[in-house]
């Protein structure tokens, strides 16, 4: 339902209901289409240190950005969501099929899916996210060539699946198997890398809600990835945004899909525990 | 002689310059508390250049985390204390030795460490997400340092 309205919406202009204020103490309410309530604000987990309260990055945007994603009509990743669902149904690779001649009905089968990921897969021995796991799908299932792991495909695809999960709580698992991966990315999220030396919690826990100049810092939660920033105009992919980040800490980064990243992304997920799986959001 | 070599030196303001009298990062002299005594180049610090150092985004940009009234520059940040009146809190051997490198005067602080080579995690080159090549540049020069340090020691109130 959703995604279908989404779709009829892309290039269509309408009038801007502009929310109040923006900061991420208000109380503001993001309700997607009139129905969809989101919840924004959300008590952590006690496995997370040093945040008492998950706020989502909306609640950090002014309100003129706010109000792009309150209304399918004004959020500017339609575009490549009409993309993504293009290709869910697109034969391609030796095997002659596509993901629905497996998974059938999108919002049937993959209901929920984006809410657990990053999560533990037994067959691989290791954490898969979203973006591991459809690669997965395409070199096993499809016989077909990887995607670029944080391109232009890959993003539009996590974008139409992740929507089928919109509203719905985050809830990544951070025991059992997964548990070591998770120790690694809370180890790097609190190391400060780069000849600017500044970790993850430098800016997005201990200044979350601080200006650097005309950025406002938000938590870095990452429950509205893939995202659609207004800086690029297009779709980002979360680790390419990790890529981005580390780099401007004068850091060597780590590649999107490596161990460390993914590790990082199950990590910073886990912070996010609890607030409503938001992509395809609109950030700066 | 000399001393017209070292004007040569702020005259070309170039971070490969090294004059005789510039203390190179790794041989900064250093107090327990964070303080630097003595100029790093032995030329007095011009406070104009140093209210460009600061509010440019090419250079040290700190008006990014910090206020200061005096200066024009948009959008300045709240990371950091607002450097309004520094001078009446801080002698300019601690301002030196805290645009240096923060750290030794404020353990925990986030503030990079402006005059300082060696010693970080996976050291990029620049901002281009690659590892670094060679021996790293320090964030300021010798020289900015010092204008910095002269601009900060005009913050009265």
């Amino acid at each position: 339902m959703t995604t279908t309205k989404l779709l009829k919406t892309a290039g269509l202009v309408a009038v801007l209901a502009y929310a109040s204020s923006a900061s991420a103490q208000d109380d503001s309410q993001l309700v997607i289409n009139g129905e969809i309530e989101m919840i924004t604000e959300v008590a952590t987990q006690d496995y997370i240190g040093g945040l008492k309260t998950a706020y989502s990055g909306w609640r950090f945007r002014n309100s003129d950005m706010q109000a792009m994603q309150l209304d399918d009509f004004e959020n500017p990743a339609a575009i490549a969501v009409d993309e993504g669902l293009a290709s869910w149904s697109k034969v391609d690779g030796s095997e002659g099929k596509s993901c629905a001649s497996c998974h059938e009905d999108l919002e049937a089968s993959m209901a929920g899916v984006r809410a657990v990921y990053p999560k533990w897969n037994e067959e691989a021995g290791a954490v898969m996210t979203l973006a591991s796991q459809i690669n997965n799908c395409r070199t096993e299932q499809m016989g077909a060539e990887a995607w670029k792991y944080d391109g232009t495909e890959m993003t539009g695809m996590e974008a139409v699946i992740s929507l089928q999960s919109r509203g719905m709580p985050v809830n990544v698992a951070v025991d059992g198997p997964a548990h070591d991966a998770w120790l690694k990315g809370e180890e790097i999220y609190y190391t400060r890398y780069g000849q600017l030396e500044l970790s993850c919690a430098n800016c997005h826990e201990d200044n979350a809600d601080n200006y650097i100049r005309a950025d406002h810092l938000s938590q870095g939660q990452i429950n509205g990835f893939p995202a659609f920033r207004l800086k690029t105009g297009g779709l980002v992919q979360v680790q390419n945004r990790f890529k981005g980040c580390i780099r401007d800490t004068r850091a060597e980064t780590f590649k999107p899909g490596s161990e460390e990243f993914v590790a990082l992304e199950l990590y910073v997920a886990s912070r996010g525990n609890g607030l409503s799986v938001e992509a395809p959001s609109v950030r700066p | 002689m000399k001393r017209t070599a070292i004007a040569l030196a702020a005259l070309i303001g170039s971070g490969t310059f090294v004059s005789a009298e510039t203390v190179t990062p790794d041989n900064v002299v250093m107090d327990e508390y964070g303080s630097i005594e003595a100029s790093l180049t032995g030329v007095a610090g011009d406070p104009a250049a140093g209210a460009e150092v600061m509010s440019s985004r090419g250079l040290g940009n700190c008006v990014a985390c910090h206020q200061v009234s005096a200066l024009s520059a948009a959008f300045q940040g709240n990371v950091g204390p607002s450097l309004d009146g520094a001078a009446d809190r801080w002698e300019e051997a601690q301002l030196r030795g805290i645009v240096s490198n923060a750290k030794m005067t404020f353990p925990d602080s986030v503030m990079p460490s402006f005059y300082k080579t060696s010693g970080f995690i996976r050291p990029g080159n620049a901002f281009t997400g690659k590892a670094a090549e060679g021996a790293l540049e320090p964030l300021l020069t010798a020289q900015q340092i010092e204008d910095v340090v002269a601009y900060l020691a005009t913050l009265k109130e």
